[in-house]
């Protein structure tokens, strides 16, 4: 049995100051604190004094680089670093080698996950053949493997005829597609956002309408066809804008951010320091001030980290030549709450229960109540921490050295304590 | 001063001292035995990975003429091509001894990577499109020496701006310095974002080629994208290329620079190439002091590191 003591919890009728009550896999109780609990069978106490309780964090977005890249991060490693950043189920990225393209493939990602047990690993599969964006993968495989997110992320799927096909294909089926919005034309060897700093330092630009034209385009794809379309690290408020209008028009349309989009922006990256080099790029103070309340208006639906570990040696060359994408799934919740001090309801929504709405997952992102599964992350978000080693195989990440508020106390998957931090 | 990475920040009076100091050693090098003993002992490694050879000579000549060793390390013939890191290439010559590093890298922020890695004094020797600061430095003394100032002169910068390190660390240098700059491209070839640069911007050289005391050309770099800027090289040659009818047009003390090498019949004509009013083999010259200057200020000064 497992108790958390006296946190403030996110039941369906609200918030409310409350001990947590856990036997086996289950939430037995909730109630109004102080009570008074025979001290047997052998008890876990957490003292939740001061903290968030609620549902376990939902990332739709981490690359695990299982198979293929194990020297950057593996299920094993990745699941530790989601264990510690209260993360309860995270979806894996279909860019591993071999890409995750037929459905034996997503099996091995999710028995793997099993496996190691701290976390539910759920594989995302990719839309297109190796993707190569230009045969559809074998979408009907995936969906009896249980796949329920395609994406060609870290490409764009840019042939608009064939991710046509894939909408009508999969549009009805309970399935999103999410996208990586790149136009590689737009886009063409770009390292960082195209502005005023990437005219100063004399690097290659990535405009914002690189992104902002394959979203534009899309989303008309999707009044099309009647998919269920996903924007995978909104960067620009161009991006938002669009957004906001295709959810107004009645689109069946999401978007997340990533917590570094919504900490830092392209002036970071005159420090040359490749933890500031991801794709999309930070972009301007501007766009980081929108993204920040597109999340909290509910424009942006949710966080996702985009967690994508490279190792020490890749990292130690220029900028221009350093592997895309930083570490994320360790600082998420602090960095999302260092950068919105965003309130308690909002925070559970954006990153956990819209997460696994979207992500169609079962027993993850409710609200605590008895007889719900105990998937719980217990978060103090007044307490300040700068981290600097990180579970995961790789250490790239922007936070690293930065003082953060918010810190994952413990997490637990199905009753199991699989992370605890204590004070 | 503990390394020699980028020009912007330096202050104008961080620029003269460097360049009377130059002054000095362009005295040296006139002497009839140009060398002096100032850095004996002391390890120059030069690691460039990209091609260049004059640069590459220049900071040689200048690591010998203060009787330093120079240790020459090139991609071509070495473990770059076998996957080795910029780090792992650092701590190995820092590891033979180098008492600083001078580097050249086609990528932005290469030698301040450099500089976070290893605990000896690095010069910039141009990375990617960003700097290259020795250059703007021995510019700025070509056109000290010939004008006396900097003070009023209008220097036009012509050409592929956009993948220009010379351009983007000569500007800085030079409008510090009192000089009024003023680019010429067509926007193709310009940064994309200008704004709080120091300088004018001109479309059109001909309507400003009147006005110029220094008319400083640039090279197409084709490496990095250049000839994306027009449709043709004849184009380029028409509108932005010094030919002999805009070099008789140009005011009669008005001198022209190019940091070479120069494509004859591109962005310099032949004769205008040849012409006593241009500074480009006064620059060379000046190029060994000036690096003199950066060397003895990084190895021999009072603070620096040896």
């Amino acid at each position: 049995m497992i108790v958390i003591r006296g946190g403030s919890v996110l039941t369906p009728d609200g918030i409310v100051t409350a001990d947590v009550v856990v036997e086996d896999d289950r939430v037995v109780s909730v109630e109004a604190s102080p009570i008074s609990h025979p001290p047997s069978p052998p008890t876990t106490q957490i003292d939740a004094t001061g903290c968030w309780v609620g549902p376990g964090l939902v990332d739709l977005h981490a690359h695990l680089r299982e198979p293929g890249q194990e020297w950057k991060e593996d299920i094993a490693s990745g699941s530790r670093a989601a264990a510690a950043g209260g993360f309860t189920a995270v979806v894996a990225m279909p860019n591993t080698l071999p890409a995750i393209d037929e459905g034996h493939r997503a099996r091995f990602v999710a028995e793997r996950g099993q496996k190691v047990g701290l976390c539910d690993v759920v594989p995302a599969g990719a839309l297109t053949l190796g993707r190569e964006g230009r045969q559809l993968a074998r979408l009907d495989e995936l969906m009896d493997a249980g796949v329920r997110l395609f994406t060609d992320d870290g490409d764009t799927l840019v042939d608009a005829g064939l991710l046509r096909r894939a909408m009508e294909y999969l549009a009805g089926r309970d399935c999103v597609i999410a996208q990586h919005a790149e136009d590689p034309g737009l886009a063409g060897d770009g390292h960082m956002h195209e502005g005023s700093v990437s005219s100063r330092l004399g690097m290659r630009g990535l405009p914002a309408l690189a992104e902002e034209t394959i979203v534009a385009r899309d989303l008309a794809l999707v009044e099309l066809t009647g998919a269920t379309y996903h924007v995978q690290h909104v960067s620009t408020a161009g991006t938002v804008e669009l957004v906001r209008r295709a959810k107004k028009a009645g689109l069946s349309v999401t978007a997340e951010v990533t917590p570094h989009h919504l900490v830092f922006d392209h002036q970071e990256v005159e420090s040359m320091d490749p933890n500031f080099k991801m794709y999309p790029p930070l972009r301007t103070p501007d766009d980081v001030a929108e993204l920040r309340r597109a999340l909290l208006d509910g424009t942006i639906d949710a966080v996702a980290t985009d967690h994508a570990p490279h190792a020490d040696h890749e990292q130690e060359v220029p900028f221009e030549e350093a592997p895309r994408g930083v570490i994320g799934l360790e600082t998420a919740a602090a960095a999302v709450i260092t950068a919105t001090g965003i309130d308690q309801q909002r925070f559970f929504e954006r990153m956990s229960i819209i997460p696994a709405q979207i992500a169609r997952l079962d027993g993850h992102g409710l609200p605590v109540a008895p007889g719900s599964p105990a998937n719980l992350v217990v978060i103090d978000p007044s307490a300040v921490w700068t981290p600097e080693r990180f579970h995961s195989r790789s250490q790239n990440s922007p936070f690293s050295g930065r003082k953060l508020t918010g810190r994952v106390r413990a997490t637990l998957l199905r009753g199991r304590l699989t992370h605890e931090e204590v004070a | 001063m503990r390394h020699l990475l980028t020009i912007e920040g330096m202050s104008r009076a961080d620029l003269e001292d460097i360049l009377d100091l130059a002054d000095e050693f362009v005295e040296v090098l006139e002497r009839p035995i140009p060398k002096v003993p100032t850095l004996r002992g002391a390890t120059v490694a030069t690691l460039f990975f990209e091609p260049s050879t004059r640069t590459r000579l220049s900071f040689e000549r200048a690591a010998k003429a203060l009787s330093a060793d120079v240790l020459t390390f090139s991609p071509g013939t070495s473990s770059v091509t076998k996957g080795e890191s910029l780090k792992d290439t650092a701590l190995t010559l820092r590891a033979m001894g180098a008492d600083l590093m001078v580097v050249r890298h086609s990528a932005t922020g290469a030698a301040h990577r450099v500089a976070q890695w290893v605990d000896v004094p690095v010069i910039n020797a141009g990375d990617g499109a960003h700097q290259h600061p020795t250059q703007a430095i021995l510019d700025a003394l070509t056109l000290r020496r010939h004008f006396g100032k900097l003070d009023g002169l209008h220097v036009g910068i012509v050409g592929d701006i956009r993948h220009s390190r010379v351009a983007r660390s000569g500007l800085q240098a030079f409008s510090t310095l009192g000089a009024r700059v003023t680019l010429i491209a067509p926007p193709t070839l310009l940064p994309r974002d200008l704004a709080g640069w120091p300088v004018d911007v001109a479309n059109d050289f001909d309507d400003v080629l009147p006005q110029l005391d220094v008319v400083y050309l640039l090279r197409i770099q084709q490496e990095r994208g250049g000839t994306t800027g027009f449709t043709s090289l004849p184009e380029y040659v028409r509108r932005f290329g010094l030919d002999d009818s805009r070099f008789a047009r140009l005011r009669p003390e008005a001198v022209v620079m190019h940091p070479g090498p120069m494509n004859r019949g591109v962005e310099i004509s032949p004769q205008v190439a040849d012409s006593p009013r241009t500074l480009i083999l006064d620059q060379v010259r000046n190029g060994v002091a000036a690096r003199m200057a950066v060397l003895f200020r990084l190895l021999a000064s009072p603070g620096a590191e040896r």
